[in-house]
């Protein structure tokens, strides 16, 4: 009798714990989603997405709007996302052991690992002295140059999760069928993992949307819309921090902050819809 | 002169260190249905997979020997050329794994990595392997779902229509009924019996009575060794082994 009610304590104390964690995850978005929404609320109007930012006067709040940092960020995150992508799946197809042993592939499982763990400034850093030593100034390209180095870790490690969960028996059948490594890789092996390789896609676009410290010095700064790929741009997350320290600006600096919130979500709705679409088709 | 589809000499494997199949020498007649019977993890499906060298795809996995199909040993050959040794050998596993794609793809894509066919042509090759395969009738109005939306057992049959699209010379079972139900089951092997006609099929099956209703060559796995081979009649009814005796009278397993 005495050891099942240690046991059922056991049991109890455990489920508490686990809805604990939840309430803590759940609660912090429904904290932070508030806040920004509260804040930002007065300051929320179309002019926000439809114009640039006007020079304030003393002692009134920056006026205008931020739209040349919404399209900075997806000026910048998109390619970066897409070319780092690309990068990634080669990688991560490369990395199974139908191609390579996975001694080496351990070792640059191990290296992406570290790439991943690198500060955001760091890769910031290390574009601006490339870029001085070149002779070039804070442009799009290099701030996009630098969002692709943050995210090829990130998204290569993902995807190369997902691919490794694709069945053994899955891949003898198609090799069983005459295909070449390549074939079974592209055809048969994306497809099964193309979940995981979209989250994986999205997850390096949500650090790259999000992420200030590796454009600061690589993208710059501007008020006005970028009209070329060398042109530096203000993104949301620099915007963010530049209303945020402007007197009177912080209400602005939260509408922003929703946008940006805004926008993932809105990219996450929709690759979980279009995964849907592919779900059916995979194999358990 | 009998004429055989594969032949093996001296064939060892050895898988991480561990030695799998010893000296093994066994010949496969064409055209009929050899069954290769054995208790579990004696090396009936490493035999299996080394036929169409689908082991190498495993890490730390040594062979020597010959494999001679068609005469020509198959572990000489480049690594360019496995591909096309596996297009000869059709695999239906244990579980059927379909591709992930739809019903028709699933035939089609054998037919598209080897074949320069048109539309209309490839159309009717995957109607005429579903057919063949008896599955047809009842995939024939939702082709384009997707495959993993079939039964286990219509799965099983697609796999086989999938393998045969490609025109094999051997299609090689690895149990295909053992995850069955009975009546799909049934069906497999009322398959295989029509299908050696044209193929020559080699069954992996620990069901002893499964070997008996469908075999007419069939060899006997233990321990990695080859014990007894030999047309199913002799084998069944006047084995020479203690241990063929024994396996088939139950007393080992």
């Amino acid at each position: 009798m005495e050891v099942l009610n240690r046991r059922t304590l056991e049991e109890k104390l455990f489920k508490i714990l686990m809805v604990g964690s939840l309430c803590i995850v759940i609660g912090s978005l429904v904290v932070i989603f508030g806040l920004v929404v509260i804040n930002g609320a007065s300051s929320l109007s179309i002019e926000m997405i439809t114009q640039t930012p006007r020079p304030s006067t003393p002692g009134s709040p920056p006026g205008g709007g931020i739209l040349n940092a919404i399209v900075g960020s997806i000026l910048l995150a998109l390619p970066a996302t897409g070319l780092a992508s690309l990068i990634g799946i080669g990688i991560a197809l490369f990395l199974q052991s139908d191609f390579l042993h996975p001694r080496y592939s351990d070792i640059i499982r191990f290296m992406l690992d570290v790439l991943w763990g690198i500060p955001s400034i760091i890769y910031g850093i290390f574009c601006l002295m490339i870029m001085i030593s070149i002779g070039m100034s804070s442009s799009i390209l290099v701030g996009m140059i630098a969002l692709t180095m943050l995210e090829i870790p990130i998204i290569t490690r993902s995807m190369d999760e997902a691919i490794k969960m694709v069945p053994i028996g899955l891949k003898e059948g198609a090799y069983s069928l005459g295909s070449t490594k390549i074939e079974t890789a592209f055809r048969v092996i994306r497809r099964q993992a193309f979940p995981g390789i979209l989250a994986g896609i999205l997850l390096g676009l949500g650090r790259g949307i999000g992420d200030a410290a590796s454009i600061l010095f690589t993208a710059g700064f501007s008020n006005r819309l970028p009209t070329s790929l060398f042109d530096s741009t203000a993104t949301l997350p620099t915007m963010i921090y530049n209303l945020y320290s402007t007197p009177l600006g912080q209400s602005k600096a939260f509408a922003a902050a929703f946008i940006l919130l805004m926008i993932v979500l809105i990219v996450s709705v929709l690759s979980r819809l279009l995964t849907r679409r592919f779900k059916k088709h995979i194999i358990k | 002169m009998e004429n055989y589809e594969i032949e093996t000499k001296n064939l060892n494997v050895q898988i991480q260190k561990n030695s799998i199949l010893k000296n093994i020498n066994i010949k496969i007649p064409a055209k009929q249905l050899t069954a290769v019977i054995g208790p579990s993890g004696c090396g009936k499906t490493t035999l299996l997979k080394s036929f169409n060298r689908l082991l190498e795809i495993q890490d730390e996995v040594n062979i020597s020997g010959q494999i001679l199909v068609d005469g020509e040993n198959i572990l000489d050959r480049k690594a360019s050329e496995i591909p096309d040794i596996r297009k000869k050998m059709g695999l239906i596993s244990q579980k059927p794994y379909p591709l992930p794609m739809s019903i028709f793809e699933n035939v089609a894509y054998g037919l598209r990595i080897h074949h320069n066919k048109n539309a209309k042509e490839l159309t009717e090759t995957v109607q005429h392997c579903l057919e063949e395969v008896g599955l047809w009738s009842e995939v024939k109005d939702r082709m384009h779902d997707p495959a993993s939306r079939l039964s286990v057992g219509q799965q099983q049959r697609l796999c086989l229509a999938r393998a045969i699209a490609v025109q094999p010379e051997v299609i090689l079972c690895d149990e295909p009924t053992s995850a069955l139900d009975p009546i799909a089951a049934q069906q497999i092997e009322k398959l295989l019996l029509k299908l050696k006609k044209d193929f020559t099929v080699i069954l992996v099956t620990h069901t002893l009575r499964q070997a008996k209703r469908v075999a007419d060559h069939v060899i006997f796995l233990y321990f990695g060794k080859v014990i007894e081979q030999g047309p199913a009649a002799e084998f069944f009814n006047n084995p020479k082994n203690p241990e063929t005796k024994a396996y088939l009278a139950g007393e080992i397993s």
